[in-house]
């Protein structure tokens, strides 16, 4: 591998993958790899975090990362609690630093956060002791969804770099494409948006990626097909014509597929829109990794965790 | 045993080569005489992992079966893991193999260096979430002494007096480039894990 692991996370939270450096994020995929096995036991437990408590704080929807990250805790055997927006006092009008600060009283070691509101987890990381993962805030970073992607990637291909990667669909919305763009530039892969320009963010140069209008050049010899869910709450009709127009000019579909390199995979990180963006032959066909990307991802998480326990990670005790 | 007393800043030769070599051969005699060969090694990494194999390939010999050999990884079970402060750097995280289950037959953990027993209690916790070993054993090449739990090996390599302060360091051809067993002062010398 040409990037070379870093010894331990220099940080005690991962709020994003902008704040990660190539060498954590090799540590990241190297530990998952190793944990990955953990799911292959008869007893899919190990004692790692024992004692340790982890509060889910999720004030947006959400079933798979909930769902990974919290088997994730248990597979170390931490302690889990699970606050939702719907459920808590949020609804009654408290502030997300109130909360943290409240919930720091029960002494959680770690705080996973999904939040609508941009930087919500970095504020709650100054605010407290704990650990604070990101799980996604705003139209910002999906920090974990990112690095079980590059890790699913890794995985097929044995590398990162080089590899040429299609993002396609809802990149304005998406905070998967933007944590992608972070981290597959900097781990040496070439990243490809296609999206209709009211899809594109405004700031799309800034990533350094490459942008196409229509997803046919895009595929041109790629490598790995991400495919993004049209979010259809966050569609006022304004964006594009029809459900069925996009289909017609954007869904990945068989034919698409094949001008894509011939040992091209395809993800995407769910939940799908079978018939919007993606077809169901290419979503159920054998070049499919989506549910790799499902069990690689409370592999990434524990990883995550498992490497987070270390604290700040300056001196050592290691022996 | 040959004590040939080799210096090499400040440590000092208990095995050389050969030595380790008749240690081995004596080893595995010893687990044949004990369990014949149907048994399974496994390797504690790092080291535990080449003598793993140097033991099974000496067994394989004597008996003309071959012996199923796997690796162990403990450090999620260690007890100084977790979210502790002060802060600390975790361990690097290394593979697991048991090729086969390890239900109901007989397994031989094996390491290079016995010391405060905490490797091999969490190795036997590791273990007992593979499954219901017929009996769990212990090879290992160097005992130094100083257990911190009552834990105790089935087959020693060689018995060695240390104080705590000294450092007993085990090289291996396949992880370091040539065999044999040094002691020394130990102070800057770190051990690999």
């Amino acid at each position: 591998m040409p990037i070379e692991s870093a010894e331990a996370l220099t940080g005690k939270d991962v709020v994003g993958i902008a704040q990660l450096d190539p060498g954590e994020i090799q540590l990241i995929l190297n530990t998952a790899g190793e944990l990955l096995e953990v799911a292959k036991r008869p007893i899919k437990k190990v004692p790692a975090l024992r004692g340790a408590t982890v509060v889910n704080l999720f004030m947006e929807a959400s079933t798979r990362t909930r769902f990974s990250f919290e088997v994730a805790e248990k597979r170390l055997s931490a302690d889990t609690l699970n606050f939702s927006a719907s459920s808590s006092s949020v609804s009654k009008g408290e502030t997300l630093v109130d909360t943290a600060r409240n919930l720091m009283a029960m002494a959680p070691d770690y705080i996973v956060i999904r939040h609508p509101n941009v930087g919500a987890p970095h504020r709650l990381a100054e605010v407290v002791p704990a650990s604070i993962i990101n799980a996604g805030d705003g139209i910002n970073e999906h920090p974990t969804q990112a690095l079980l992607d590059a890790f699913t990637m890794r995985q097929r291909f044995g590398r990162l770099e080089g590899l040429k990667v299609v993002i396609a669909g809802d990149i304005r919305h998406s905070r998967v494409a933007r944590s992608n763009a972070f981290l597959l530039n900097k781990m040496g892969a070439e990243v490809r948006f296609a999206a209709p320009a009211s899809l594109l963010p405004v700031e799309v140069e800034d990533l350094g990626v490459e942008t196409h209008l229509r997803l046919e050049p895009a595929l041109e010899g790629a490598d790995v097909v991400m495919m993004l869910r049209i979010q259809l709450e966050r569609q006022g009709a304004v964006n594009f014509p029809s459900l069925r127009e996009y289909y017609d000019f954007f869904a990945l579909t068989e034919d698409r597929l094949a001008l894509a390199a011939p040992d091209a995979v395809v993800m995407h990180p769910g939940p799908m829109n079978r018939g919007v963006e993606i077809d169901s032959l290419v979503a159920d066909g054998e070049r499919s990794l989506i549910l790799n990307q499902v069990t690689n991802g409370v592999a990434v998480r524990m990883a995550i965790l498992y490497l987070l326990a270390g604290g700040r990670g300056e001196s050592t005790a290691d022996s | 045993m040959t004590i040939d007393g080799v210096s090499r800043s400040g440590l000092v030769q208990i095995m050389d080569e050969q030595g380790m070599e008749f240690t081995i051969a004596r080893m595995a005699a010893q687990i044949v005489e004990r369990d014949g060969g149907d048994i399974m090694l496994v390797g504690i990494h790092t080291r535990g992992i080449p003598l793993a194999d140097r033991l099974a390939a000496r067994i394989a010999e004597t008996t003309g079966s071959e012996v199923t050999v796997g690796r162990l990884d403990i450090t999620l079970y260690r007890d100084d893991v977790g979210p502790w402060r002060p802060a600390h750097k975790q361990p690097v995280l290394k593979d697991t193999v048991l090729p086969k289950s390890i239900d109901n037959r007989i397994v031989y953990l094996v390491d290079d260096v016995l010391y405060t027993g905490r490797t091999i209690r969490a190795a036997l916790g590791t273990m007992i979430d593979y499954g219901r070993t017929r009996a769990v054993r212990l090879a290992v090449l160097v005992d130094r002494g100083h257990r911190e739990l009552p834990i105790a090996a089935d087959v020693v390599g060689k018995t060695v007096a240390t104080s705590r302060s000294e450092d007993v360091q085990v090289h291996l051809r396949e992880v370091d480039g040539d065999d044999g067993v040094w002691i020394g002062a130990g102070e800057e010398a770190e051990d690999a894990d």
